[in-house]
């Protein structure tokens, strides 16, 4: 925790932002470890592959266009201040009258968890009860968590996208095969990895059953997986190998793949979502509701983690290409 | 099927907007997304007529009960508030194409109707949940798509706004979800019906007087309401015409109705109004923000940041209203909702019509438009008319209202401010009266012809609902009244 | 005890604080979504550590065990931490779009710029 608070100091004293994203990915993997200390281990490996992985990259590619430096210009500290210190004073009165951490009577874990906790394995049958509640109690909730991550897909192609005009493709792409021959080695490792690392994600996919994970994280991996191609390969042979409107198509086949599960259960004469009606065994339902909707989640997730990355590492390959044609 | 409208309501919109990316054609999204938002449109009026009937719907996700799942609860206030967006989106969205076609480079036009579906969704979505964590899951995919929504503006400065929004949006949501948290601890529970059954035990905490403070600063950020107003004329000035006037008539309201939800059914109104000293600070900001805003409107140059500083001003009189306290007072915010919805959105529109012939909302722009373009600015004469709160028009329905309520309670200075913020009023539309009816057209300008039916239309469409509303109260004097009795217990 | 027993909390806040402050006090546009996200983040170790139990483990069920943490807030969070990815991503494709139409990511000087066109 004490690490925590230093990195978080370290990012407002720190002027490069190049760094700065660099800690905000330490910030993001010590949270994790920190969660995993506390029990959450479905949480930590969410947070380790989005604060440590896919946000930091996000933010180096920001980076590397906007330029690293910042310009300091302090400007009224004392109303920041004077917020900071009233949100926290309230804060810190607030939990004055909180059970205390880790408290078994704490009304959180009085009342409505035991449930969860006591009967998931009869109604749901799935040993991880994050999973129980994640897909099946909670199910609306994950569907929304779904719908907003493509929200911010099609927001981030809304804002990037443009129309390429093929002589430029050419050109970027020629470019970056020069660029990228020189690392033999690593293209070589990273060729033999990829594809264990596609096989973990779908291992990630369909264990969640049983073991942390699920299909937010298995779509993470299996996005990285392809943007560790990309970076190796240069954009222009992934972008070949990889069809953008393809990709689109797909993120909405995932999100359409979660709501139709709920929709057949509605036509099979139960409420929206309710995997209960999908069979014979309200168990066995239950167990196919829940795989159809995580494979709904992690390819809508695992495509839409593609196309903000491409369509931010095009962006840069634009602006690089105008600079250097100005030089 | 009839059992399944609830989740239908929001599913329908939230399902069409990924089936875009495979029509391809913006003509046919545009043809499509319309249909989706009349269907829903139906099944609001569908929803309201069982809700009237039957009392609250309850519908629970998955088939997992009370606060072990998530269950939609429909009772009038949402049934109402649902009416208004579907509608709004509905009639803003018959002008759409017209206007998106000057405003937005056709490869992005797509991702704009799924982005504007996204934003109805989860505006649809907020209204109908009866779990506090859903409102935030929601809450979050209006917000998102509507920063997107605001950066497809022409101008550069539609992105330095939306990323305002975006900072301060996400601050606002943040705080709310302090707030669920804190609430959580406390009660162990998610469910909106579940909470108000739990807080009071615990109501005399620390704790849970901190989760209020973070929900209703939440909230309010959304909301708009001074002094946490300042994301909001430039969002709303540089956004595309018909995001303006689709988030003028719905995202303010659905901040509204979050506020008076977790003040009245979450939390009892007895906490709520001793907890803070929230009636008289909440009164207090809503007339101030009824005159700062109002007369920053009377210096804006551009006329889309004058209304919008005019619909912060509105904010005010809603909260005003609210912070009274009585069914008459609640009921006189709700009938504004509904009013100003309708005034915004016809006058947002009509801006659009200037927007596709000029290419610019300047005040300076307008000079001689009275001529150039009578019908639409004949809208906008009516729409600030009704503004001002003139007779005849809905403005004056939901104003005497208000002024009903502030002296039944006998706040007599209240009731007058009211009245004298309607003068600032007066200033702000008379200076667009007099620049597009009193000043001869600029030189260069004589090609300037009125705007096409497309957008006329539903502009009319909207002016005419805001006379015939301003005639004919009963539905909305009713419906109003209905809401806000049910929400003190005062069974119909 | 009580110091004890709210210490998690207490440094929670603090983290919660120092990212609200970046948010609000810096003007570099990059470094206000990383306090954003420090913001998020901590809000999240809130809800982990409410549903921490002494003595429980991870909610996976297993023979023998029967003492579980809550796994409620470890669903809330999974959903938040998607959010606030959506929110980050977001952000960042703004900032990419603001550096390209303003030549700048400080607050001070698109501010400027912004009022000389006024």
């Amino acid at each position: 925790m004490t690490f925590l608070i230093c990195v978080a100091v370290a990012i407002v004293r720190v002027k490069d932002l190049f760094a700065v994203a660099m800690l905000s990915g330490i910030y993001g993997l010590l949270s994790a470890s920190l969660f995993i200390t506390m029990d959450a281990v479905d949480v930590a490996f969410t947070e380790a592959s989005v604060g440590a992985g896919i946000s930091t990259l996000l933010m180096l590619t920001t980076v590397a266009m906007t330029g690293r430096t910042e310009h300091y210009v302090r400007h009224k500290p004392l109303l920041a201040l004077l917020v900071v210190f009233v949100t926290g004073a309230l804060l810190i009165y607030a939990t004055l009258d909180m059970p205390y951490f880790g408290d078994v009577l704490a009304p959180a874990n009085l009342h409505v968890a035991p449930r969860y906790i006591q009967d998931s394995m009869r109604e749901i049958g799935v040993d991880n009860i994050v999973t129980s509640v994640l897909a099946s109690y909670r199910a609306f909730d994950t569907f929304g968590e779904v719908v907003v991550i493509f929200t911010a897909g099609i927001g981030v192609l809304a804002l990037l996208s443009f129309t390429r005009r093929p002589e430029d493709d050419a050109e970027i792409s020629s470019d970056n095969i020069s660029m990228h021959e020189q690392n033999m080695i690593v293209r070589i490792v990273s060729k033999i990895l990829i594809p264990f690392i596609l096989l973990f994600a779908l291992y990630v996919q369909f264990h969640g059953d049983f073991g942390p994970g699920g299909g937010f994280q298995a779509g993470v991996i299996f996005a990285a997986a392809i943007i560790l191609y990309a970076m190796l390969f240069g954009m222009g042979v992934a972008r070949r190998a990889i069809n953008q409107t393809f990709v689109q198509l797909f993120a909405a086949v995932g999100v359409l793949l979660y709501g139709m599960v709920g929709v057949a259960s509605m036509l099979n004469g139960g409420n929206f979502l309710d995997y209960n009606v999908l069979s014979e065994d309200p168990v066995a339902g239950q167990h196919l509701g829940i795989l159809i909707i995580e494979l709904g989640v992690g390819i809508a997730v695992a495509m839409v983690v593609i196309i903000i990355f491409f369509n931010f590492a095009d962006r840069i390959d634009i602006s690089k290409h105008k600079a250097d044609k100005k030089i | 099927m009839l059992a399944h409208l609830p989740v239908l309501q929001v599913l329908l919109p939230l399902m069409a907007a990924p089936l875009c990316l495979f029509l391809r054609r913006p003509y046919l999204v545009w043809i499509f997304t319309l249909i989706v938002s009349g269907l829903a449109f139906l099944i609001s009026i569908s929803l309201l007529q069982q809700v009237m009937v039957s009392g609250t719907l309850v519908y629970e996700m998955g088939g997992w009960s009370g606060p072990w799942g998530i269950e939609y609860r429909i009772d009038k206030l949402s049934a109402f508030l649902l009416l208004i967006i579907t509608a709004m989106s509905t009639v803003i969205l018959l002008a759409a194409q017209t206007s998106i076609q000057k405003e937005i480079p056709e490869n992005r036009q797509i991702y704009f109707y799924i982005l504007y579906l996204f934003s109805f969704t989860g505006m649809l979505g907020i209204v109908s949940t009866g779990d506090v964590f859903n409102v935030f899951v929601f809450l979050e995919i209006s917000s998102l798509s509507a920063y997107a929504l605001i950066a497809l503006g022409k101008d550069r400065r539609a992105l330095w706004a939306a990323y305002q929004y975006l900072i301060m949006g996400t601050i606002g949501a943040t705080f709310i979800l302090i707030g669920i948290g804190l609430m959580y601890q406390m009660t162990g529970t998610l469910n909106m019906d579940d909470l108000a059954r739990r807080l009071p035990e615990v109501a005399q905490t620390r704790t849970v007087f901190a989760a209020f403070a973070f929900f209703i600063v939440g909230v309010c950020l959304k909301l708009a309401l001074f002094p946490l107003h300042l994301w909001l004329p430039n969002a709303y000035a540089y956004a595309p015409s018909i995001v303006t006037a689709f988030l003028a008539a719905t995202a303010t309201k659905v901040a509204v109705y979050l506020l008076i939800r977790f003040t009245f059914s979450v939390f009892d109104l007895s906490f709520s109004f001793t907890a803070l000293p929230l009636q008289t600070l909440f009164v207090i900001l809503g007339l101030i923000g009824i005159f700062v805003a109002s007369t920053a409107a009377i210096y804006q140059k551009n006329v889309k940041h004058l209304f919008a500083y005019s619909s912060i001003a509105q904010v005010g009189y809603m909260i005003v209203g609210y912070s009274i306290g009585t069914t008459m007072g609640l009921m006189a915010t709700l009938l504004h909702l509904f009013n100003h919805a309708l005034m915004k959105s016809a006058l947002f529109l009509a801006l659009g019509a200037v927007m596709y012939r000029i290419g610019s909302v300047q005040l300076s722009s307008f000079h001689g438009l009275g001529r150039q373009m009578p019908f639409t600015m004949a809208a906008i004469v009516a729409g600030g008319l009704s503004l001002i709160g003139v007779p005849l028009t809905v403005g004056f329905v939901s104003k005497w209202y208000l002024v009903l309520a502030a002296i039944e309670n006998g706040w007599w200075p209240v009731a007058v401010l009211i009245l004298l913020g309607s003068l600032l009023a007066i200033i702000y539309v008379w200076r667009i009266v007099e620049v597009a009816y009193f000043k001869e057209p600029v030189a260069g300008t004589d090609g300037v012809r009125e705007a096409p039916m497309a957008l006329l239309m539903p502009v009319w469409l909207l002016v005419g609902a805001n006379i015939y509303f301003g005639v004919d109260t009963r539905f909305s004097v009713d419906m109003a009244q209905a809401a806000a009795r049910s929400l003190f217990g005062v069974s119909p | 005890m009580m110091i004890l027993g709210l210490y998690n909390y207490w440094i929670v806040v603090a983290l919660m604080m120092i990212g609200l402050y970046i948010v609000i006090a810096q003007g570099n546009l990059v470094k206000k979504i990383v306090g954003l996200n420090i913001f998020q983040t901590s809000v999240f170790i809130f809800y982990i550590s409410l549903s921490k139990v002494d003595g429980g483990t991870a909610p996976i069920l297993a023979e023998g065990i029967s003492l579980y943490s809550n796994p409620l807030p470890h669903v809330l969070i999974l959903t938040a931490i998607v959010v606030s990815l959506a929110t980050t991503a977001l952000g960042l494709a703004l900032v990419v779009r603001i550096k390209e139409a303003y030549g700048s990511i400080e607050e001070e000087k698109i501010q400027m710029k912004d009022d000389q066109e006024c």
